[in-house]
């Protein structure tokens, strides 16, 4: 499989956008025409139409490329967006050697992994890396293990310590965040660092969610799907620098919904990990535009009715307060009442 | 949706430890990697004998960085439901078996600034693989190891030949017993203590430890919970509209795979949650054996881990 790259950004000029085949592998986040939180977990397996972004369950596209330079200069700016506790080394190095695989064997043709021993060879060609190693030992990488395999990796990750029939946050890196803070909740439990969700606490998602996840397996990983909408491409949407992007919010026209306003998905996958028993989150962001999304007729339908009948808490939630109407008024041109066929997928 | 992911394998080797102790290596057939796993972890082995498929769980005990083949080391027990029996008696080189996934319900609490492990006779499967992983990631730690006698006692030589000093053994028939309070009063902050073995040996430790102060959250342990025998019962399951009978030797879950209806489970000794159940009615006692269930829930009669739990009386009726 050969990807073109796309040369973008994700900040200033916002050039993101998706190709046809990009926007038909977004991974929609809607089974049907209304929305409330469960418990959707389901087993992370190769699945969907052909080119879909669950295929490889570490995914690459069109974006990564550019997406890693984002990713960089989030870093330089502010180095505590990747902080790992330091019990967490054994749980680095099941990451590294976790996505390294995961890559090498869904895009042979981009990534490869050699290991003689403790002696491993490491090459990304899209951004032109060659790695030789020792893995276990810290001074052969230029970054400590989950640092170095997350500047290659879309998406963020936490990493899940296992204790006292807890989870705790122990170790990241998050720059593509739906505005929330590694830095602020490292160290926190299962429990804590979901305290500000409204509803789901008193429906028992967190609960049962976390009584499911401290008995996933090693070899069964789940995912599930989350979702919020961002004003502009950006991936950095995080508390740190909400003076950059809050203000956006209140720049949607009936004029700009279509190329201004996103939904924005979170593909979310969580892994047993060998050797250190951790649990690996990884949480990949998706964007899609307004005028992306309605080029999938059923999208439109149903995104239309999604967001026109949200609850009125889940609409503070996500912040979509101010830009709510205008697009769902937007959306409601692309709504011919039709009925929906199931799934996420495009028809 | 549900994935398979049993591993299907072949004994490779067959070794005498001690009287009673047999150690069994186990390789993919289709010559796959194991999957590494962390110290402390089990597995399910699955193995077909005259009486049906028996599904027990095992600690594994081979390096725990080793994806060449996976070992189990198993006790001979005279009051057992027959497992240890025919893995002893029956079990051959050649032979196939099926393994689950590695699970740790025990595992190392990677914070700790040192790691001291209890162990009591075949409680020290657990920690052989541990005790590799805490030896390559350079970090602290002190096996208290009290066997019955030499003769009986499994790996002590290799285990002081390996670790040397770190590895403290203890022997019943000489009189010498872990000096607990000697041992656990005196360490450093930070310290995390790891018991496996008889019940006796895990409630003398943790109670030591919880009468010098040592914080819950310091202190691990892992017991083997194998299903009690019983006296024969019926078990009706609402969701796949059967009724069924529980043998004296058999645990409920044991019954309902046996019947062709599947349950989740992945422990199989009373402390993962997994095989949970919602009691809708008994008539009789339940007998909650496992360790997963809090005191409340007990008490209120409507869940059961069917694992290890089973009932005195006639008839229960599960949401199965």
């Amino acid at each position: 499989m050969n990807i073109a790259f796309n040369k973008e950004t994700f900040r200033d000029d916002f050039t993101f956008k998706n190709s046809p085949a990009g926007i038909r592998r977004f991974p929609f986040p809607f089974h049907e025409d209304k929305y409330m939180y469960a418990v959707n977990m389901e087993p992370h397996v190769s699945s969907g139409p052909k080119g879909h972004a669950y295929n490889s369950l570490i995914d690459v596209d069109e974006h990564y490329v550019a997406e890693m330079q984002d990713r960089a200069l989030v870093l330089k700016e502010d180095p505590l967006r990747s902080q790992a506790l330091p019990h967490m080394m054994a749980a680095q190095w099941d990451t590294l050697e976790l996505i390294m695989e995961q890559k090498a064997s869904g895009y042979p043709e981009l990534f490869s992994l050699t290991k003689d021993g403790d002696n491993w060879h490491w090459v990304n060609k899209p951004m032109g890396i060659d790695q030789k190693f020792v893995f276990g030992d810290l001074t052969t990488l230029p970054y400590e293990p989950m640092e170095y395999i997350m500047r290659q990796t879309q998406g963020d990750i936490c990493i899940v310590d296992q204790r006292d029939n807890q989870l705790w946050m122990d170790a990241g890196v998050v720059t593509t965040q739906a505005d929330w803070s590694l830095d602020f909740d490292l160290g926190m439990n299962f429990m804590e660092w979901h305290g500000p969700v409204p509803l789901a606490h008193q429906i028992g998602v967190f609960d049962r969610a976390l009584k499911f996840l401290l008995n996933l397996q090693q070899g069964k990983p789940v995912r599930r799907l989350n979702w919020t909408m961002t004003i502009n491409p950006r991936l950095d949407t995080s508390p740190e620098n909400y003076h950059k992007w809050g203000t956006d919010r209140m720049t949607v026209t009936p004029e700009n919904v279509g190329n201004k306003v996103h939904l924005r998905c979170e593909l979310q996958s969580l892994w047993r990990l060998p050797r250190s028993n951790a649990i690996l989150f990884v949480i990949r962001c998706y964007l899609l535009k307004m005028e992306e999304l309605v080029t999938v007729p059923k999208w439109a339908r149903r995104f239309h009715r999604v967001l026109r009948d949200l609850p009125p808490e889940l609409i503070d939630y996500k912040g979509l307060t101010r830009y709510r109407p205008t697009t769902v008024e937007w959306l409601s041109k692309f709504d011919d009442g039709q009925p929906t066929s199931p799934g996420i997928f495009p028809e | 949706m549900t994935i398979n992911t049993e591993m299907h394998c072949r004994v490779t080797a067959i070794t005498n430890v001690s009287e009673k102790v047999k150690r069994f290596r186990f390789e993919r057939i289709d010559g796959e990697p194991m999957p590494i796993f962390s110290g402390g972890a089990h597995v399910v082995v699955a193995f077909h004998t005259d009486e049906g498929l028996r599904r027990t769980p095992y600690s594994l005990m081979s390096v725990p960085g080793d994806t060449s083949g996976y070992e189990i080391s198993v006790l001979r027990v005279e009051q057992s439901r027959g497992g240890s029996h025919y893995l002893h008696d029956k079990l051959k080189v050649g032979d196939e078996v099926h393994l689950t996934q590695p699970v740790n319900l025990f595992p190392i609490d990677q914070r700790g600034k040192k790691q001291l492990l209890f162990a009591g006779g075949i409680g020290i499967t657990p920690f052989m693989a541990m005790m590799e992983q805490l030896h390559r990631e350079g970090e602290n730690f002190e096996l208290y190891y009290a066997i019955r006698d030499r003769k009986h006692g499994a790996y002590w030589k290799e285990l002081q030949a390996r670790f040397g000093s770190r590895v403290k053994l203890y022997v019943d028939a000489e009189k010498s017993f872990i000096p607990l309070d000697a041992v656990l009063g005196n360490q450093p902050l930070g310290t995390h203590l790891y018991v496996c073995g008889p019940s006796g040996m895990i409630d003398a430790v943790l109670g030591k430890a919880t009468a010098l102060g040592w914080p819950k959250q310091n202190q691990h342990s892992e017991r083997f919970l194998a299903p009690p025998a019983g006296d024969v019962f019926k078990a009706v399951l609402t969701r796949s509209n059967k009724t069924i009978a529980v043998g004296t030797h058999q645990s409920i879950l044991e019954a309902v795979e046996a019947n062709g209806v599947e349950a989740p489970y992945m422990c199989r000794g009373g402390a993962c949650g997994m095989c949970e159940t919602n009691v809708v009615s008994c008539s009789g006692k339940i007998q909650h054996n496992d360790i997963y269930l809090e005191p409340e829930d007990k008490a209120t009669g409507k869940k059961i881990m069917i694992c290890v739990s089973r009932i005195k009386g006639d008839k229960i009726t599960l949401d199965l």
